[in-house]
């Protein structure tokens, strides 16, 4: 480390330093300055130009719930339908949106941004710094991100709903048989979200490169934080197929390309490819920084580090690059040469092992431990058990034959909802009592927590389970309806009325956050006992997240010195600044001006908006459009004329 | 918590070149995931390619002039782009000033050239898969080129104001040179692609 005391004074005096420095400032004079410079002005003003991370955060969190609420209420209409067999409650052709809007919804909409919105949160804390490496970067990520989510659900309330499934494979959503404008506003509607989760990746991969806080090498970074540091990765390199599918789908429907017609050379199964090609991996998106919510909430309370730490690592990193090796198996249907079929059943098995070195691992750490019952832990405990299932039904359908005999039934439907929602929903809804403390300052209440949890559970279980055997005996999936002689009504039933019971689970999680916000149990800055640094501050956090940045000499900092943090001095106070270090070993290198509030994230969003939601018309929407973009983009840029400039 | 400073950073420098500036590395992650987009188009020209009896489909192999232009004018470029970059990593603005209007003109050239380059793929894009996926692929180049031109137009401006003074604004300059080479590199891959696949 570079501080170096003795030569200090000389180099204040050579450079003439610029600012309020937080050395020896007394506590009160120093919060004041920090929350000066980091304050977000009140009002509407301050609510749509900041760039605090935490604010972002939240907002995030709060949408995505939002969003999961909309698909719910689908699912559940979905199930109002299939009730009762030949039952007439919903046209095929409002079932075909509902299913659509749903799994889209769940997939882009809620899931992944529901995972950036913790990391948004999370990382800068956890990490011992102020902010994200660019946080206008960040405000314009949520910004495309719930307007293009708005943009998708009003064009379904005007019957324009997307139609064709969450994947919209042509030809159904081809310039031949897509209906009017729906597949346009499915198509525009991932591009956009999209590129939110390709900006929050960059984003924090150089948040977590480069604002480490001293002394945090790579073996102590928290195991959250590696969990979404490789998530960003993935992001980073799966995201751009479903863009470029997106981009040629619409370019097909809208001006005449011919790349998914085979009449003109073109190729349907290219559609498939290049969707899977992201769509695997899209589910690791989803599920890795759910990894990281076990292995974060885990120790706190089992009372000891993980187990395994160095092995948990190398399985995140292998289950990103796994993760790319897998898509073709959700073609084993389209009929694929042998040879590739037995590789890519070899591969996608292959993923058990590190996600089963993963489970190990938090095993051993609950066995070594003493667990405290509280509810993060039982969420927990809950996605153990799903996510095997899920995991052992996932094997069942990697072997070619078997799934060959379940393919578009309902056992898919019951296996990808194990994976999706017990191996990521549990470990979010843990997260969510985890974290709440620290985001509002108040405790949720155990006791409807538990009853939270056990609702969720249950009715999860109950209703997802009865589907394996639903497609065992052939119900295929996406139909709105089924006929009576088949039998397969008074299961069905069952399952409809256990959905009540997840969704009354689900009212039960908001129910307490609503409560809790007013009458919870005030948090205090750690109540439970956990290590990692965003506990070292208060509950919530201030603007600036920490009074001095904090020194990390161990990999569970709180629990090595618990009464005394050691940290840094010599940042300004009086401006905003965020401390720079070298990658691997978090070495002291820049002090980083970081960008103030601004209002031009916002408008360009709105320009980018506009000019995708025009050219779903009119392609020379992508001409003029340039013009505003342009133009927001560059007073974003251009620099305010901070003192330090002229340095 | 009690807190204990234990290390100052007081003398630390506000900016830093290359791969010490977080910008770097969101510069590297951009042409990451753009990499990733270019080289999945690639892969589905191949794909196609692959697929078809004939390759290109119903078409004569692309007019290699204008494109073959491009490419000279992109090559030339890299030396004044790591002109640009060598002063402003030695901080001095005057050449870095002149060294930016210089890329804004070698940067709007091939724009200019590329006028010519469409009519000379010598199909359409709507006529088959064949014409949609090389406009495809020099539409993606263009959109590239247009938006690193932006960029460069905005921060050659900016070296004219005061606020160009600003040693982290040299940085971006940097940082802005290191895209450009991204730029031409990944043209002469889309130009191999484009123009010599078909003559196979
Ligand atoms: C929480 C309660 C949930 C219920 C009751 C539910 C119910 C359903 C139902 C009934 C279907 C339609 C099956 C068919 O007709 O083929 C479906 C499809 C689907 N669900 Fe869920 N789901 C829930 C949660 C989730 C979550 C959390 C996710 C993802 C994170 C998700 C992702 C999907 C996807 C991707 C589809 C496929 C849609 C398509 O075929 O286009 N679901 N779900
Ligand atoms: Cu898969």
């Amino acid at each position: 480390m570079s501080g170096m005391p003795g030569k200090k004074a000389k180099r204040i005096e050579e450079r003439g330093l610029k600012g309020i420095r937080d050395t020896g400032l007394d506590e009160a004079r120093l919060r004041a300055f920090l929350a000066h410079a980091w304050h977000t002005p009140k009002g509407l003003y301050g609510w749509l130009a900041t760039v605090d991370h935490k604010l972002i955060g939240k907002r995030y969190v709060v949408t995505a719930f939002l969003f999961l609420i909309l698909a719910g209420l689908s699912a559940l209409a979905m199930r109002f339908q299939l009730a009762a067999p030949e039952a007439g409650r919903i046209s095929p052709d409002f079932y075909n949106q509902l299913f659509t809007m749903h799994g889209t919804t769940m997939m882009f909409l809620f899931a992944v941004p529901v995972m950036e919105a913790f990391t948004v949160y999370l990382v800068p804390l956890m990490i011992g710094t102020r902010n994200v490496a660019f946080p206008r970067l960040n405000a314009f990520s949520y910004w495309i991100y719930v307007s293009g989510g708005t943009m998708i659900w009003i064009a379904f309330a005007f019957n324009t709903g997307a139609d064709a499934g969450w994947f919209s494979y042509v030809p159904l959503a081809g310039p031949d048989y897509g209906i009017g404008k729906r597949p346009d506003f499915w198509a525009q509607m991932v591009t956009y979200t999209e590129v939110s989760a390709l900006a929050v990746a960059v984003e924090i991969i150089a948040t977590v490169f480069k604002l480490r806080a001293p002394g945090m090498t790579l073996d102590r970074i928290p195991l959250y934080v590696w969990s979404v540091l490789v998530t960003a990765f993935v992001i980073l390199f799966a995201m751009p197929a479903v863009m470029v599918s997106s981009t040629m789908l619409i370019l097909d429907r809208l001006v005449g390309t011919k790349f998914f017609d085979p009449a003109a050379g073109g190729d349907a199964l290219l559609w498939q490819h290049l969707f899977w090609f992201f769509g695997h991996p899209e589910v690791y998106i989803i599920f890795i920084p759910a990894t990281g919510f076990v292995s974060a909430i885990l120790p706190t309370f089992v009372r000891r580090p993980v187990f395994g730490y160095l092995g948990i690592v190398l399985s995140l990193i292998a289950i990103g690059f796994l993760s790319f090796g897998l898509w073709v198996h959700h073609m084993f249907a389209t009929g694929l040469p042998q040879l590739g079929e037995s590789f890519f059943t070899a591969s996608s098995m292959m993923i058990a092992i590190p996600s089963g070195i993963q489970i190990f691992c938090w095993i051993a750490t609950i066995w070594g431990g003493r667990p405290i019952f509280a509810t993060p832990l039982v969420f927990v405990l809950g996605f153990i058990f799903t996510f095997v299932i899920g995991g052992m039904t996932g094997v069942m359908v990697a072997s070619v034959p078997l799934d060959l005999q379940v393919h578009d039934t309902y056992f898919v439907v019951a296996h990808f909802h194990y994976v999706l929602v017990g191996g990521a929903v549990f470990p979010l809804l843990g997260a969510v009592y985890y974290w709440f403390p620290k985001v509002t300052g108040r405790m949720l209440s155990e006791r409807l927590g538990h009853w939270n949890f056990w609702f969720v559970f249950l009715g999860f279980n109950l209703t997802f389970f009865p589907m394996h055997i639903l497609g065992l005996q052939g119900m295929p999936r996406r139909i709105y309806t089924y006929p009576l002689e088949s039998g397969w009504g008074s299961a069905n039933l069952f399952i409809s009325l256990s959905s009540l019971v997840l969704f009354a689970g689900f009212a039960l999680l908001f129910l307490n956050m609503l409560l809790s916000l007013r009458n919870g149990r005030p948090a205090g800055d750690n109540p439970w006992g956990a290590s990692t640094l965003e506990w070292a501050t208060t509950s919530p956090p201030p603007s600036y997240n920490f009074p001095h940045l904090p020194v990390v000499t161990h990999r569970e900092p709180l629990w090595a010195r618990p009464d005394t943090l050691p940290v840094i001095e010599g940042l300004r106070v009086d401006a905003r600044e965020v401390l720079g270090g070298t990658v691997a070993d978090a070495v002291p290198q820049l002090r980083l001006p970081s960008a103030d509030n601004s209002i031009w994230p916002l408008l360009s969003a709105i320009a980018v908006g506009g000019t995708f939601f025009a050219s779903i018309y009119t392609p020379w929407a992508v001409v003029w459009g340039a013009i505003p973009i342009s133009i927001g983009f560059i007073c974003w840029f251009w620099p305010k004329g901070e003192p330090e400039d002229e340095e | 918590m009690k807190q204990r400073p234990v290390v100052d950073v007081s003398h630390l420098p506000t900016y830093d070149f290359g791969a010490a500036s977080p910008m770097w590395w969101g510069t590297l992650a951009f042409i990451a995931l753009e990499a990733t987009g270019f080289a999945l188009a690639i892969g589905t020209y191949f794909y196609l390619a692959v697929l078809a009896r004939h390759w290109p489909i119903a078409a004569p192999a692309p007019d290699l002039a204008p494109g073959t232009a491009v490419l000279m004018i992109l090559l030339a470029s890299i030396v004044p782009n790591h002109l640009v970059d060598r002063w402003a990593r030695q901080q001095d603005l005057h050449k870095v000033r002149a060294g930016m209007v210089l890329m804004t003109i070698v940067g709007i050239l091939p724009l200019i050239v590329r006028i010519w380059e469409f009519p000379a793929l010598r199909i359409s894009w709507d006529q088959n898969a064949y014409g949609s996926i090389v406009w495809f692929l020099l539409a993606l180049h263009t959109s590239h080129l247009l938006t690193d031109i932006g960029d460069t137009i905005v921060l050659a401006v900016l070296m004219f104001t005061q606020k160009g003074k600003a040693g982290r604004r040299l940085s971006d300059v940097s940082d802005n040179a290191f895209y450009w080479d991204f730029v031409v590199a990944s043209w002469v891959v889309l130009y191999l692609v484009i123009y010599w696949a078909p003559r196979m």
